[in-house]
């Protein structure tokens, strides 16, 4: 029997990889200096482990060590980027250009510089979870200083065309950020390739440590400026301030060498068990969906609705399980997933998606376990579903008459 | 969250899972709620002509434990009552048997209407019934 709870919520957070744990405790103690300490051996060797780091940060993502700003997580990188670059560039113009289905550290960011006068272009999503590259084209105007657009989603696992988009980018001569923290360490990210000029990452969804990640800022071609957002000391080449969290970053650093070297091995064996566990639901059940599109998606990643059953009820049946829901029964609002919802999935749907990923510690005992599991509740849970039972009587639940409360 | 012993025992174990055919001129249905809300409960009664006492009753729920939890134990609760009686259960004796939190209190609202929604039917059943009688 497998170890319980199981979980199967790697898009939230990952449990640290022992090595990375390992790397990191003698930065906590015996190598404490501060990085910033430049004429004594306990700054020296912080700063030796830090600027360590920055390279295999860098070698992860194809940037030059030089490029990379150390933050305390990606919402700090993402807010640097976006504001960072909307007070830089506001003479050029006041025009960013979005996805409706990005993280709320890009989206309320956003809306904040909508309160200082900037204009915010939220592009909808085509119904497989992937920008339409026209419309982004059609929405660039003379006024457009910046595009960000997330890597892949951390609901969905869309992967994005961020190639395509780094070039549009690039031809009509808008920065372009990504918030890449589902993708780093998991699929091959390269800013050259990508013609990204802008990228955020954080430890913990790769393995890594909480609370310490890294915005990469591109210094040629073109030379990317920002204005800081915090005063202080003039750290990280002036862009962020404020003492360097050594051992968090020597941990980062860990978590990207690790992922690099085994990246290839690690996507073929969670994309497998990912098939295996999306293989047998839809051998065992009807009316079942998967959100997003599986020809550009994250190999750990499952998004599956299960029409007809409430995703709260659902997740109760399995409660030896961690995973997410796209079910928002519990807040005040009862408003169900927003990504879902810009995929076009009606209300209804996104109520009964379960959102599986899967990681570096799950195992294939694991994932058989949960497969058995989702199938015997869905099938006892559509046992006492009124909708079900019309479903299966011919009804169409789309002409019913709801007495909505 | 957190779900008190009585919901987890209504949701592991639902009392009186079913449906009753729609037609009979007994049976009272009552379908409250939207998919798009996320709850959907139908409630069932049938009515013993005889006595007036509910003599069974039925649901079905799509929406989470607590909403199937609220209409499991209103079933048990409209057992063996009259028509009279059943309209009096109050969403609040659910929530304080289900020790339901805020956020669920919608459950036990909802469940409330559709024991009415349930008594309605089976009412406007019975004054068609007793037209009918008049009238032949």
């Amino acid at each position: 029997m497998p170890q319980f709870p199981i979980y199967m919520d790697n898009h939230a957070t990952t449990r640290m990889d022992p090595r990375v744990l390992q790397a990191m405790t003698p930065y906590f103690t015996e190598i404490f200096g501060n990085s910033a300490s430049r004429n004594h051996a306990f700054g020296w060797q912080a700063e030796e482990a830090v600027e360590k780091a920055r390279k295999q940060i860098a070698n992860l993502i194809g940037a030059d060590a030089k490029e990379i700003v150390f933050t305390s997580g990606a919402t700090e990188s993402n807010n640097l980027a976006i504001k960072g670059i909307a007070q830089m560039y506001a003479e050029k113009g006041n025009h960013i250009i979005t996805a409706a289905t990005e993280h709320k550290a890009i989206l309320d960011t956003c809306k904040r510089l909508e309160k200082d006068g900037f204009r915010i272009t939220y592009l909808p999503l085509q119904q497989n979870g992937l920008i339409d590259l026209d419309a982004l084209r059609a929405a660039i105007t003379d006024k457009t200083i910046l595009i960000s657009v997330m890597y892949a989603n951390n609901e969905i696992g869309v992967v994005q065309p961020i190639a395509e988009i780094g070039k549009i980018a690039k031809e009509k001569g808008v920065l372009f950020h990504t918030d890449a923290v589902q993708a780093v360490g998991k699929i091959p990210v390269n800013v050259i390739k990508d013609g990204v000029d802008l990228l955020s990452l954080t430890g913990h969804k790769f393995y890594g440590p909480k609370g310490v990640g890294a915005l990469y800022v591109r210094r040629r071609n073109p030379r990317v400026r920002l204005a800081e957002q915090m005063q202080g000391g003039g750290h990280e080449r002036g862009m962020r301030s404020g003492t360097l969290n050594v051992p968090g970053i020597v941990g980062l650093g860990e978590a990207c060498e690790i992922c690099g070297n085994e990246m290839a091995d690690e996507a073929m064996r969670l994309g497998y068990l990912r098939d295996k566990l999306k293989n047998k639901i839809f051998a065992e059940l009807d009316e079942v969906y998967i959100n997003g599109t599986m020809e550009s998606r994250l190999p750990h990643n499952l998004n599956v609705s299960f029409a007809y059953v409430e995703g709260e009820s659902l997740l109760m049946g399995i409660n030896d399980v961690a995973v997410s829901s796209g079910s928002a029964c519990t807040s005040a609002t009862l408003e169900p997933s927003y990504v879902l919802k810009a995929l076009g999935a009606g209300d209804d749907l996104a109520h009964s998606s379960i959102r599986f990923g899967l990681g570096r510690f799950t195992s294939e005992e694991e994932v058989d376990y949960v497969s058995e599991k989702i199938v015997d509740i869905v099938k006892k849970l559509r046992e006492l579903s009124p909708l079900y039972e019309m479903f299966k009587e011919g009804v169409d639940l789309s002409k019913v008459q709801w007495t909505a409360h | 969250m957190a779900y008190s012993d009585k919901v987890l025992d209504h949701y592991n174990n639902p009392r009186n899972v079913g449906s009753m055919d729609k037609a009979d001129p007994y049976v009272g249905t009552g379908m409250v709620g939207a998919p798009e809300c996320g709850d959907v409960m139908k409630l069932q009664i049938k009515v013993n002509p005889e006595t007036g006492i509910i003599d069974e009753a039925k649901f079905k729920t799509f929406g989470c434990g607590s909403a199937i939890a609220s209409s499991s134990l209103a079933t048990e609760w409209l057992r063996g009552k009259s028509v009279d009686e059943a309209l009096a259960i109050k969403n609040t004796e659910i929530v304080q048997e289900l020790a339901l939190p805020p956020v669920k209190i919608h459950c036990s609202v909802l469940a409330e209407d559709a024991i009415k929604a349930a008594i309605a039917d089976y009412k406007a059943k019975d004054t068609k019934r007793v037209l009918e009688t008049v009238n032949a």
